[in-house]
């Protein structure tokens, strides 16, 4: 029963009455860690799709004159609404504008207001969260008052907003930001809320730590993730919404090229030339995807607990 | 490779080179590297370790409830000589809460919330019984008295957020024996209990056990628990089984180190009031990493006799003594010296 | 389980309070004078005294306020600058085509989304899921005009299987209604679906890991049962909110569906509103669907204990 046998590979006899176990085989192929840089993308594809078409599209709004365009706004009514072409590669509209150079320009005003947007909302929101998260008498009327305008769908309180201005990108970034700001603070809120009860914190409030001390050593750090993720997404949304403020003809003034714009004053043609409506369209939808990616890939990488659930 | 074979005829399960790996990110974690051992029909088979040495994971692996991918099963589980690896999900399924049950450690979560008591043991009942649901209802009823709830007919109807922690644990046991099961797994059926409530439920599945004369699988790390029910003990540690004996000669004569170790860490009644021995000895050290091949005896990083034959050559498992079989290079023998 | 149900109810006054003091602000938040703006640029003096006195600007603010409040429970949300019908009449005479719409897109969305969403979670990290992680992803970005004039472009103009544009009065058939309303409904539920099957899938993957699921398992309960009893019902509460929440994206949505398919709905009134500078209209119907969106989501609050036990009143 207790025969000796060898151990595999080494072909040295054992020691007379040691038995060797036999190894067992692998069932599975085996894995390798995915390391450094490339490594991170190839765990990430999202953040380096989204990443790399959001780089895209800054370079297209910021080289926009240089990549063969023409006056983005130069009338030629002979040249209405030309199909595409090598001369027009997206043919012209109704007044004979090319489209070719107004997508392209067009991309300045949606990331103006998305990049604007995302910002001054979590600047904003960051202040409200916290000022509601640390000072119990005003956290109940803020959050009403959240709760107030959270109750009121965000497109229509832009657009409500909108009818009271005068179109302009301002004030399209004014507009959207106000219906963002409530769903930043009640993120800031959540956190601080959530920090507070952490002992490391509350231990730092027992031992005398001022407030500002401990919004910067511990608040602010841990806010930082979600509230990128939590911009990446307005931004994405802000874009969506500018598109659809213009479209309706309460966003950026006509005068300016952008997608909204485009595709508003497309409208009226789109049974008989579809293409006016559609490159801004893809435009738009590429670049939003490409910013909705990049949050995704930043929510998964920035909080693995989040990560397998949305 | 000798292992105490069945008495009479086949076993009721044998569990044969029983590999469980799973894929995870950084390697492939080796749970449970080639496991062997069996059940008798109507025998209590305890399965003894440290957490993370496998013994869960074996038990989910018999019920083929480990997830595929990213876990693969490989070896044989044969359940009356049909081998449970090569059986279709619907056959399976047939199997699992029929033939072979399964209670959980957690009875506080492993109720499902949304789910009357009564519909969760009758459930069982209709899908391998085909009961009508009111028959499924009044058998349930009947479990419930069986596993001593009062007021069964109430409690039937209840959700259980409004039983206790022993309660519950009762419900579980009822759910695993409405169908009469041939083997019943119990993975660390007690450790979420009170003392109290611990020995009632031992009491209670000790009960049952020669009432409906299934076998058990008692996955524990608690000796004491062992010590109380068990016939037979397994012994594991990181994904291997390192020793086998009958309860008897384990508890007087580990062959392991890893087995006396986790003997001399149990506290023995008394102890304390003598004065002497009062420290319990422990086994310094954690349990391996199953992502990297361990070449020697798994146990040699904590083993206080280790060699370096130890940490070269892995033991295979010996008959030491009749029935009684133990990985280890320097176990004594029957008849031979102690070390 | 009463006394909650009061509380709650009562609770939702504040909100709406807010709501309705923001709405009514909104024109005095905006920089410059409001008449000057809504009489636009080529308006005579005459023009913006005129709007003055019919938006009441010349009185204190708080006793507008008051004034505007109290015609607001009397059922009286104001009178259009441009067609001098009272906002109450507009609404009615454009509500029906909203609300189909809005009706039709629920149910097809709730109807495609869940299971989506509990088929990804079931089927994690395969094909099944990524594509519709995919899909989720896509119906976040691309705005609800797009998809509007793609499915119009292919559905009608090319295909010719379905109206291109306009409404059909429930009261002139089912068929007729529905036809029209199919391809605005998949357009202004793209997101919404996005939205859906995304949260269900994310519960559901929460759900599946929980303990009580593997005792389902050890039963030899069969994957359908544990999938839509055994999780789904567990998973309903979170669902159920994002559905009601997400009410917001159909409202607003909604608008823009409604120019793309040529509906005559709250939708189309709101934006003849913005052109015109009709304000009272825009403020009637910010008010309108704010409230319906409150009152939805206390409903939804309201129906938790259908789905979880647990929850005590």
């Amino acid at each position: 029963m207790s025969t000796a046998t060898l151990s595999p590979g080494a072909g040295v006899a054992l020691p007379a009455g040691v038995n060797a176990a036999a190894p067992m085989p692998d069932i599975m192929p085996p894995v390798k860690p995915k390391k450094g840089f490339i490594g991170f993308l190839r765990r990430n594809p999202t953040i380096a799709i989204g990443g790399f078409l959001v780089l895209l599209m800054v370079c297209v709004a910021v080289f926009a004159p240089f990549l063969w365009t023409k006056d983005p706004t130069a009338l030629a009514p002979a040249l209405r609404t030309r199909e595409p072409s090598a001369q027009w590669w997206f043919g012209t509209d109704m007044l004979g504008r090319d489209v070719y150079s107004r997508v392209l320009y067009g991309t300045r005003v949606s990331l103006t207001v998305g990049f604007s947007v995302a910002i001054c909302a979590s600047l904003i929101g960051l202040v409200i969260g916290l000022t509601s998260g640390f000072i119990r008498v005003a956290d109940a009327i803020i959050m009403r008052i959240m709760d107030g305008m959270m109750s009121i769908p965000s497109i229509l309180l832009a657009i409500a907003l909108m009818a009271l201005t005068r179109g302009s990108v301002g004030n399209v970034i004014l507009a959207i930001t106000i219906a963002e700001i409530p769903r930043v603070s009640r993120l800031v809120r959540g956190v601080v809320l959530s920090l507070r009860e952490q002992p490391y914190v509350d231990a730092a409030v027992a031992a005398g730590t001022r407030t500002p001390m401990i919004i910067i050593r511990h608040i602010l750090p841990n806010t930082l993730a979600p509230l990128t993720v939590q911009a990446t997404y307005i931004c994405a949304s802000a874009m969506i919404t500018e598109a659809i403020l213009s479209f309706i003809g309460a966003g950026t003034p006509p005068i300016i090229p952008s997608w909204g714009n485009i595709m508003a004053e497309g409208r009226a043609l789109w049974q008989v030339k579809p293409y006016i409506v559609f490159f801004p369209a893809v435009f738009l939808s590429i670049t939003v995807l490409a910013v909705n990616l990049l949050g995704d890939g930043l929510r998964d990488a920035l909080d693995p607990r989040m990560a397998k659930r949305l | 490779m000798a292992l105490p074979g069945p008495q009479d005829g086949q076993p009721l399960l044998s569990v044969e080179n029983l590999q469980t790996h799973f894929r995870t990110p950084d390697g492939v974690n080796r749970a449970v590297d080639g496991v062997s051992f069996h059940v008798n029909a109507g025998e209590t088979l305890a399965i003894v370790g440290e957490s993370g040495c496998g013994k869960s994971v074996t038990a989910m692996s018999i019920l083929r409830l480990i997830p595929e991918p990213p876990g693969k099963i490989a070896g044989a589980i044969r359940l009356n000589g049909k081998n449970l690896l090569e059986c279709s999900d619907r056959e399976m399924r047939q199997i699992r809460g029929n033939d072979i049950s399964m209670i959980f450690q957690e009875p506080m979560t492993s109720l499902n919330p949304v789910l009357t008591v009564g519909r969760q043991i009758g459930e069982t009942l209709r899908l391998h019984q085909g009961m009508s649901a009111k028959q499924a209802e009044d058998r349930a009823v009947e479990m419930l008295n069986l596993v001593g709830i009062p007021e069964a007919k109430r409690r039937v109807r209840e959700y259980p957020h409004q039983l206790s922690g022993g309660m519950r644990q009762r419900v579980m046991i009822a759910i695993a024996l409405a169908c009469n099961p041939k083997l019943l797994i119990a993975d660390e059926p007690t450790t979420a209990l009170d003392v109290t409530i611990q020995a009632q439920i031992l009491e209670l599945m000790r009960d049952l056990k020669h009432r409906v004369g299934a076998a058990i699988v008692l996955i524990t790390h608690d000796l004491g628990v062992v010590a109380e029910v068990a016939e037979r003990v397994v012994v594991m540690y990181a994904g291997k089984k390192v020793e086998e004996a009958a309860i008897g000669p384990l508890f007087r004569s580990p062959r392991h180190p890893y087995t006396q170790g986790l003997l001399g860490s149990m506290p023995k009644l008394g102890s304390s009031l003598t004065g002497h021995e009062t420290r319990l000895a422990e086994i310094p050290g954690l349990v391996p990493s199953l992502k990297a091949k361990i070449p020697g005896c798994v146990f040699a990083s904590r083993c206080p006799h280790a060699t370096d034959l130890c940490r070269a050559v892995a033991p295979a498992l010996e008959e030491k003594a009749p029935g009684h079989v133990a990985a280890c290079h320097y176990a004594p023998r029957e008849g031979a010296m102690a070390a | 389980m009463f006394a909650y149900v009061v509380r709650r109810v009562l609770a939702t006054i504040p909100v709406m309070a807010v709501v309705a003091l923001f709405v009514f602000s909104l024109l005095y938040i905006a920089p410059g004078d409001p008449a000057a703006v809504i009489a636009g640029d080529q308006a005579t003096p005459a023009d913006v005294e005129r709007i003055r006195a019919s938006l009441g600007l010349d009185r204190p603010y708080l006793v507008r306020f008051g004034a505007w409040v109290w015609d607001i429970l009397r059922g009286d949300l104001g009178t259009s600058i441009f067609t001098n019908l009272p906002v109450s009449t507009m609404i009615a005479q454009r509500i029906e085509p909203t609300l189909s719409l809005m009706i039709v897109t629920l149910l097809l969305a709730v109807s495609v989304a869940v299971p989506m969403g509990v088929v990804a979670a079931w089927k994690q990290g395969t094909l099944v899921d990524r594509a519709v992680m995919a899909f989720a992803v896509l119906g976040f970005s691309v705005p609800v005009f797009v998809v509007g004039y793609l499915l119009a472009y292919f559905f009608a103009l090319e295909w010719d299987l379905l109206p291109v544009q306009g409404y059909t009065p429930f009261s002139r058939g089912f068929w007729p209604w529905l036809e029209n309303l199919i391809l605005p409904a998949i357009a202004l539920g793209t997101v919404y679906i996005a939205l859906i099957a995304r949260i269900t899938r994310a519960t559901m993957l929460e759900v599946l890991q929980q303990d009580y699921i593997r005792t389902a398992k050890a039963k030899g309960v069969g994957q359908r049962a544990i999938l839509f009893l055994h999780a789904l019902k567990n998973a309903a509460v979170p669902i159920v909110t994002v559905i009601g929440i997400g009410i917001a994206l159909l409202i607003g949505g909604a608008v823009v569906t409604e120019s793309v398919f040529a509906i005559p709905g709250l939708g189309r009134l709101t934006v003849d509103a913005i052109l015109r500078r009709d304000y009272p209209v825009i403020q009637g119907v910010v008010l309108l669907f704010s409230f319906v969106y409150v009152l939805v989501n206390l409903a939804i609050d309201l129906l938790y204990t259908l789905f979880d036990p647990r929850i005590r009143y």
